[in-house]
């Protein structure tokens, strides 16, 4: 999933070799989301802000015991249980802008088909239904932070949620997440706080960033346009049906079949 | 300034359906809340150029704040209502966007005062009995500075600087709070003398991803002469 660069190594005897995470390009050139998102805003959020939390990373990974894990395995790690370490935010961050990135495409959006479409039925009641959750969602969230379709695995069905700041879907094991892990403040009122119980077992099938950086030069204060251009216009429905046969693997969205011997 | 003021009185009566003045009047006379309004700059959008750009100002106050007033202002019936009903589940449930809101409200109304353009003394570090306390506790000014700058650096997500006074034990601090959670949910006592917006939407336009830049060139308008009177007359 990452290109790990190797440093150092074959020319010096005893030179140590140190791994680090790489950025990869997004699977599209940086205007080829126009007009929906401006190549200047890629090449900001992908070249700086993306590239800064890479980096930041590998700067902490130099003197971290966490070094050597894969990604999702850090991401785990240093969430520890809700009380995340200094490693958690920069971790995260990598993983859902590459999320993110593979989340769109040149001329997507539109209506999914075949199994995607079908289990989104199932679930949402009609594929307008998920829609207008979707952005009701992303509207709810109050500050930065993301929206997701997630795959709830214990529960075998499509939902729509949002974290705040760097949380990731990626995070949640079986620890139920009652403290804001960021600032260690009950989160009484907050949609969070009535999201927690489901928020168990999540695997993640589309991000949605809304970090103002996301789409602040394109669309100013008009959150609610951006989510609804991306879901109508630049949504990789090609992305979601690859995750979702991945997804499969590990949770059986039908009737089990039994062999027959 | 005129044109601004225009703006600022069709935003309102957008927001609020009708004059300020007459609506919360009405509201007062019925016993409901009374709603707030979206307070003037007490400068041009363009006067704290070059540190600030006029159009971040103008988003910032006429789109964010007015949003804010307008939000906090609905929450505001939809509470009354609940509370005339006796929906205690209602009420509860109506807490989040109370906070955001209103917290929203008050923090802004702070951060325009925070600021002053560079003709009229803004970015003039503090004098008197304020100056005298920074000093005592940070060592220097422009320790506070740094430590504000890193702070604010450091903020994941979206949310505020402070300078707090703590009016009891008498003590300043600086104090970071997340989203628009305003300044006393970090301690009753705490009074805000300078606020900071490290929302992206305080400077993306002008400064993008460099948040420290922005952080370094707020100091040029900053107004410390409002920062001053506040903590004098706390501890008066």
């Amino acid at each position: 999933m990452f290109n790990i660069r190797r440093q150092g190594g074959l020319t010096r005897r005893f030179s140590k070799v140190v791994s680090y995470y790489g950025l990869t390009t997004p699977p599209y050139k940086l205007d080829a989301l126009e007009p929906y998102m401006s190549r200047r805003t890629v090449e900001l959020h992908w070249g700086k802000h993306h590239q800064d939390y890479v980096d930041g990373l590998n700067k902490q990974l130099a003197t971290s015991p966490l070094y050597g894990h894969t990604l999702e395995e850090l991401i785990k790690e240093a969430y520890n249980n809700g009380n995340p370490l200094p490693e958690y935010n920069n971790a995260a961050q990598v993983w859902n802008h590459l999320f993110f990135w593979e989340s769109m495409q040149p001329e997507g959006g539109g209506s999914p088909e075949g199994g995607v479409l079908q289990q989104i039925e199932k679930d949402f009641g009609s594929f307008t239904n998920f829609r207008e959750e979707f952005i009701r969602s992303a509207s709810q969230l109050l500050g930065s932070g993301w929206v997701w379709l997630v795959l709830k695995r214990t529960e075998k069905k499509l939902a729509v949620v949002h974290t705040r700041n760097a949380i990731s879907p990626l995070a949640f094991g079986d620890i139920v997440c009652l403290l804001d892990p960021f600032f260690k403040m009950f989160n009484i009122f907050s949609i969070n706080f009535a999201m927690t119980s489901h928020v168990l077992f999540l695997q993640p099938i589309i991000s949605l960033d809304l970090w103002e950086h996301a789409y602040y030069l394109d669309y100013k204060d008009d959150r609610r346009s951006y989510v609804t251009n991306f879901i109508d216009h630049v949504v990789s429905w090609h992305t979601v049906t690859l995750r979702m046969m991945r997804a499969e693997s590990f949770v059986n969205l039908g009737e089990p079949t039994i062999p027959v011997a | 300034m005129a044109l601004r003021t225009l703006a600022s009185k069709k935003t309102l009566s957008l927001a609020l359906g009708g004059g300020a003045r007459p609506l919360a009047a009405a509201a007062a006379a019925r016993g409901v809340a009374t709603t707030v309004s979206l307070p003037d700059l007490p400068y041009d959008f363009g006067a704290l150029e070059p540190a600030i750009s006029g159009e971040i100002m103008r988003l910032h106050h006429q789109k964010h704040h007015a949003t804010y007033v307008a939000n906090y202002n609905k929450a505001l019936e939809q509470l009354d209502a609940a509370v005339s009903k006796g929906d205690a589940s209602a009420v509860v449930q109506l807490q989040g966007a109370i906070k955001f809101n209103g917290g929203g409200h008050v923090n802004h109304s702070i951060f325009w005062k925070n600021l002053k353009p560079i003709s009229e003394g803004g970015g003039e570090p503090p004098h008197g009995k304020l100056g005298w306390a920074i000093d005592e506790h940070f060592g220097s000014f422009e320790a506070l500075v740094k430590k504000m700058n890193a702070e604010g650096a450091a903020l994941q997500g979206s949310g505020w600087v402070w300078l707090a006074l703590d009016k009891e034990a008498k003590k300043l601090s600086v104090e970071t709070t997340p989203n628009q959670d305003p300044l006393v949910t970090k301690g009753a006592s705490l009074v805000p003398l300078l606020g900071i917006d490290v929302w992206e939407h305080a400077y993306y336009l002008q400064y993008k991803n460099v948040k420290p830049d922005y952080l370094n060139n707020i100091w040029k308008v900053m107004n410390w002469k409002y920062a001053g009177e506040v903590y004098e007359n706390v501890l008066a």
